[in-house]
């Protein structure tokens, strides 16, 4: 139990990541981060089982493709709402609706639709058998939080996301342009969200309700977390994934969700910034 | 502002009030008819329009008036809550909240429908308040993402717990005596909501809601005590909001989880977004097209929430101001060329 609530915790900070880094650095709310990560899932299934390509060459493709898709989603769309909180939720949640809801149109329901694992097999730790394919996720995600901090301290680019995080004004005098990152932290935000699709959509089938839980369970992690706040997200993504084990252990399964929608509330009750949120400051959410 | 080149000069097109919008604007001693025509032509056209529709077309048509009234009344809420600051994602809580009431009242103790219906807007409004009491010091998005998620939780905690019928629901429940009283009361309803609601934004005590919005800091300083607005407008938003779960849930003589469905909280938006905001006429007449747009397109199936997305998207960028700016604009103000010095 204690890995299987190791690897729930771990899956949770995955999906959560690149919602994070989006909203952390331009501050858009991207409702349309569930559907990014089904569609991911879609796209490189067809592209596997539809034109045959290997695995990893398909992947990589598809994450390139959602990376350029969230760019012209940030240029197209959001760039002439922005600031405006209420066109922002609604416009990114009507992509997430047209996405969603087109591919249940063209058929993509049913059990068939799964992706390969990229090893087959399982090791037996601490008395649980567990997949090659979690342990894999969880080296994963190391890899990623890890890769992430050394781009936002150490390159150029990283740094001009941290820029217009703090202050965009300053940071457009000191010649950044606050669109063009804007539009890159969109586009590497939904990359991250189709990683995260193709290294968990393997443990299961790929369906098109489960878009709107992704986003709940996104959602969910980061306000406990604190927007915009890596290390919130990952303690609180452990915080949420061992009480969703535990509750499914102990009480039902149907209580797993309701888990972290408790969590949202005693935390937006108790603590409005999150367990972590510093940067955005209280006088923003409350 | 537009500009254009004629013969050599510079134009830019000017728009000021018509004559006849100055003169009845503030002016509450009308001195002619036409005035009063002018005032009164774009309140009763609507009126007058849905009311033939409702009564003479045939019954199918008088159900998708029944529909169209209920989401325009939960649009006419949801812009009421946005204008006290409360952006609001999930006016289905509000709505399932109240068609439970009234599915409970009728289901459990035998209320007549002239009873559940009252009694579950009231209940439905403060039991909608309570649950989201303790987070009415959030406000934009953070608000709008509790909102989103309680009606969901709802959905699960009732799927879970299997109270209040769980995943069958309640049926058979009492009817309304007859679709005439159906339809006149949705309809009497709609534009008392919409009516009423108008006159208390308008108001001095309305001010205060719209001064929550605009700058809470600034109102605060004025030693007004911000929550205890707040609430005050979640009740009444959310109250609107009951009535209409309740009139649904004996109008469809049942009730259950369905109640809580995304729909209720994304086309009443989509509403407001197409109509414009913060006018509660605006997502009205959002709500008189969106609706039946959405019955002709039922033929294609899940098809239609794509057209949906679609349109909104296309509003939300090409039109941010909504139709009912637009041709309010037209009504009340004329443009002319004017020469640039």
């Amino acid at each position: 139990m204690l890995v299987y609530g190791l690897i729930n915790s771990v899956i949770l900070a995955l999906m959560a990541l690149g919602f994070n880094l989006t909203f952390g650095i331009s501050g858009v709310a991207n409702f349309a981060y569930g559907a990014i990560y089904i569609v991911a899932g879609f796209i490189t299934w067809t592209l596997i089982e539809k034109l045959g390509l290997p695995h990893l060459v398909s992947a990589a493709a598809a994450i390139v493709v959602i990376g350029l898709f969230g760019m012209f989603l940030y240029k197209l769309v959001l760039k002439r709402i922005r600031g405006l909180v209420i066109s922002e939720v609604i416009a990114t949640f009507a992509v997430a609706l047209v996405a969603l809801e087109l591919l249940r149109y063209i058929g993509f329901i049913g059990f068939r639709y799964s992706l390969p694992v990229f090893i087959d097999g399982s090791v037996e730790i601490l008395g649980a058998y567990v997949d090659i394919q979690r342990l894999l996720i969880l080296a994963l995600s190391i890899l990623v939080v890890v890769a992430q901090y050394l781009f936002t301290h150490y390159t150029k680019l990283g740094l001009a996301f941290r820029g217009i995080a703090q202050d965009e004004h300053t940071s457009l005098s000191l010649g950044i342009n606050p669109d063009r990152i804007a539009s890159w932290s969109m586009g590497i935000g939904c990359s991250l969200g189709a990683f995260a699709a193709i290294v968990i959509l393997p443990l299961g089938t790929i369906t098109v309700d489960s878009g709107y839980d992704v986003l709940i369970n996104a959602l969910s992690v980061c306000i406990v977390g604190g927007l915009g706040s890596t290390f919130g997200v990952i303690i609180a993504s452990f915080i949420i994934g061992y009480a969703q084990i535990l509750t499914a252990t102990y009480i039902s399964s149907h209580y797993t969700i309701i888990v972290s929608l408790v969590a949202i509330l005693v935390i937006l009750a108790l603590k409005p910034s999150g367990l972590l949120g510093h940067q955005k400051e209280l006088e923003e959410r409350v | 502002m537009k500009e254009r080149v004629i013969d050599g000069q510079n134009y830019r097109k000017e728009r000021i009030a018509r004559c006849i919008k100055a003169r009845s604007d503030d002016i509450y001693a009308l001195t002619s008819q036409k005035e009063m025509w002018y005032l009164l032509f774009p309140r009763i056209v609507p009126i007058v329009g849905i009311a033939i529709v409702a009564y003479l077309l045939p019954i199918y048509w008088k159900k998708v008036i029944l529909t169209t009234c209920i989401f325009a009344m939960l649009a006419v809420s949801w812009d009421f809550l946005s204008s006290c600051g409360m952006l609001s994602l999930g006016q289905a809580l509000f709505f399932g909240i109240g068609s439970f009431a009234a599915g409970g009242f009728n289901h459990y103790l035998h209320l007549p429908v002239y009873l559940t219906i009252p009694l579950a807007t009231v209940t439905g409004g403060l039991i909608s308040t309570m649950i989201l009491l303790p987070v009415i010091r959030l406000r934009g998005i953070y608000f709008a993402m509790v909102t989103l998620i309680l009606p969901l939780m709802l959905m699960r905690l009732i799927e879970a717990t299997k109270l209040l019928g769980g995943t069958e629901g309640l049926t058979g429940l009492s009817p309304f005596p007859n679709e005439w009283v159906e339809v006149t009361l949705i309809m009497a309803a709609m534009w008392a909501a919409l009516f009423g609601l108008r006159r208390f934004i308008a108001s001095d005590y309305g001010l205060i809601f719209v001064s929550i919005r605009d700058n809470d800091r600034a109102t605060m300083a004025s030693g007004i005590n911000i929550y205890a607005f707040k609430a005050q407008a979640l009740f009444i938003g959310s109250s609107v909001c009951a009535f209409c779960g309740a009139f649904m849930t004996h109008s469809y003589q049942f009730t259950g989880m369905p109640v809580f469905a995304m729909e209720f909280s994304i086309l009443p938006i989509a509403a407001a977004a197409i109509g414009g905001m913060n006018t509660l006429a605006g997502p009205l007449l959002g709500a008189m097209l969106l609706v039946p747009l959405s019955e002709l397109l039922r033929e294609f199936g899940t098809l239609r929430i794509v057209f949906y997305g679609a349109i909104l998207i296309i509003c939300v960028i090409g039109l941010p101001e909504g139709i009912f700016h637009y041709l309010s604009r037209k009504y009340n103000e004329m443009e002319r060329w004017v020469k640039i010095e």
